[in-house]
């Protein structure tokens, strides 16, 4: 263990969710999330890894400070946070910041491009307008847009130019730590390695913590240092990427790997063979 | 002989800044008992050419081709009667979403039925009982009662295996599956295309599997064709494609596959295809 306090840090990490009931149906409590630990370090990448109604997305939102824990504690840079508590202050808003997975929808198609970038800056710090505007240029061109896209629409982007977009709206504070929920999922192929690419620059550049949430192992295995195997709520295996990918301890790991498909050539070579051998058998 | 024969095909669709082509000048053919993936990410025309040749386009596409025939019956000339006998008969489709694919106000029992009765020509006892017995082929869990369920009381894959049910109720020799598991978790898609090989392989149907995803490419497909903005780049049985990719855009894409990366730094197809910022 570091003596070096982890950007982020999460203790026995609980999330209920109150399902209220009608007539015929007792009210009941649903726990998404079943006491999670983890913590991140300046620089590295924690991938969340697991299936819909693994829970990933609620933790990657108590992360984010967007809801409540209900139970355990969180942890920025060694601070306990608790927003059921407290109001968060523009200091923590500004050191955690999100990426969504549908950037489609995480932009306001009435808002211009710059409008987009200003309004954090506007919202949790006291910069000046001319300021702030610069500092939206240069990010446009931190992440590989030209600044004359300021005055555009939402509408006038692809796919993989709007997840720049969100991802450089997400920098404008200087955060410590990116919580990236499904980043490239709903990205072609060839884009979401340049938007891949992207997100390892940016971490070099500004020594990032990432929590990188996905459900596409072969993506976590490119891109995390650590890796949290969540089922139901559980986090049923954590280790390195190392550990996790060469080792896979726990029966529901060893289900995913098995179900990602393999391209690899001596794989598909054995496959035609079984199908070659089937069509004689029955020709 | 091929079973399905498309050559020269061009769709073009009417917008309010003229006209726009999806499709242009594809060729493409499936034989008897073939598994076919045409493959291409957004853009590429890969589901707009088989909605053409189902004929589920809008009015706004104009759709023309040197040929299109099933089976040595001309597509493009027979009439919108003698058509229907042959789309969703022996021609039938899949979609990606397949909770969307069903109607929310029915059970699913009630719209497989419908498809038996209109389709397949059964009496109403005789479409529940093939109906069951559909969903037991399938693999759906406890099918009595799941006949009586409507989609939002079905998970995503319970969904697709309804639609499956319903694409072989009548006993196609095509199925065409547009992007069937890319809504799906990875075990759940490993399921679908399970079934799908095994329904392809008991019943002899071609399968046309249109995706994005080099994976499942390499996990089902006889033959390959690699699409990208509406025409075609390449076509190979699976194994030459991935061992010898012969076309730039295809080993661009093998490329761009995170599980092949051998550096720090994915290799990008780069201005190939980086889309120009609109004006």
């Amino acid at each position: 263990m570091s003596t070096e306090t982890h950007v982020v840090e999460g203790r026995n990490l609980v999330r209920d969710y109150y399902v209220p009931g009608s007539l015929t149906r007792a009210a009941k409590t649903v726990r998404a999330v079943k006491g999670i630990n983890f913590s991140v370090d300046r620089g590295k990448t924690l991938a969340i890894v697991g299936e819909s109604g693994s829970g990933k997305s609620t933790l990657a939102r108590i992360i984010a400070l967007i809801d409540p824990a209900s139970g355990g504690e969180l942890m920025i840079e060694g601070k306990p946070v608790d927003i059921a508590k407290a109001r968060l202050t523009r200091e923590m808003r500004s050191k955690v910041q999100m990426v969504f997975q549908n950037p489609y929808g995480s932009l306001n198609p009435r808002q211009k491009i710059g409008d987009v970038l200003m309004e954090p800056l506007l919202l949790n710090t006291d910069t000046p307008s001319a300021e702030r505007r610069r500092r939206a240029e240069e990010m446009l061109v931190k992440v590989g847009l030209p600044p004359e896209v300021f005055n555009r629409y939402p509408h006038m982007f692809s796919g993989g130019q709007r997840q720049r977009i969100a991802i450089a709206r997400a920098l404008m504070l200087n955060p410590t730590l990116l919580v990236l929920d499904e980043p490239v999922s709903a990205l072609d192929l060839s884009v979401q390695a340049q938007v891949l690419n992207l997100l390892a620059d940016l971490q070099e550049e500004f020594n990032l913590a990432y929590v990188f949430i996905s459900h596409d192992l072969s993506v976590v295995r490119y891109i995390a240092d650590d890796v949290l195997v969540m089922n139901k709520g559980e986090a049923v295996e954590q280790g390195t990427r190392e550990e996790v990918f060469a080792d896979p301890k726990h029966p529901y790991t060893r289900e995913l790997f098995a179900a990602t498909p393999v391209t690899d050539v001596e794989a598909i070579r054995e496959r035609v063979a079984r199908r070659q051998a089937l069509r004689a058998a029955t020709a | 002989m091929a079973l399905l024969t498309i050559r020269n095909m061009t769709v073009r669709f009417a917008t309010s800044t003229g006209s726009f082509t999806a499709v242009d000048g594809i060729d493409v053919t499936v034989d008897k008992g073939e598994v076919l993936a045409i493959v291409g990410e957004s853009g590429s025309g890969k589901s707009v050419s088989m909605l053409a040749a189902m004929g589920l386009l809008p009015d706004t596409a104009t759709v023309t081709a040197d040929e299109m025939s099933f089976d040595g019956q001309d597509l493009l000339r027979m009439t919108p009667r003698q058509r229907r006998r042959i789309i969703g008969r022996e021609i039938t489709m899949i979609f990606q979403e397949p909770i969307a694919s069903l109607n929310p106000s029915f059970t699913t029992g009630y719209q497989i039925e419908e498809v038996l009765r209109f389709n397949a020509g059964l009496s109403k006892r005789a479409a529940r009982a093939r109906a069951l017995e559909l969903y037991r082929q399938v693999g759906i869990p406890d099918p009595e009662e799941k006949l009586k369920s409507y989609p939002h009381q079905m998970s995503g894959g319970q969904c697709q295996r309804v639609m499956i049910a319903m694409a072989i109720a009548t006993n196609p020799r095509l199925l065409i599956a547009d992007e069937p598991t890319t809504a799906l978790d990875v075990t759940i898609q490993k399921q679908i295309l399970d079934l799908l090989m095994k329904l392809q392989e008991q019943t002899g149907m071609a399968l046309i599997l249109i995706t994005h995803d080099m994976g499942v490419v390499a996990e089902t497909a006889d033959r390959v064709q690699v699409q990208y903005k509406g025409k075609k780049m390449e076509e190979a049985d699976v194994l030459t494609l991935f061992e010898r990719p012969s076309h730039p855009y295809t080993r661009a894409l093998l490329s761009a596959l995170p599980e092949n990366a051998t550096g720090d730094r994915l290799p990008t197809v780069g201005s190939f295809l980086e889309p120009e910022v609109q004006p």
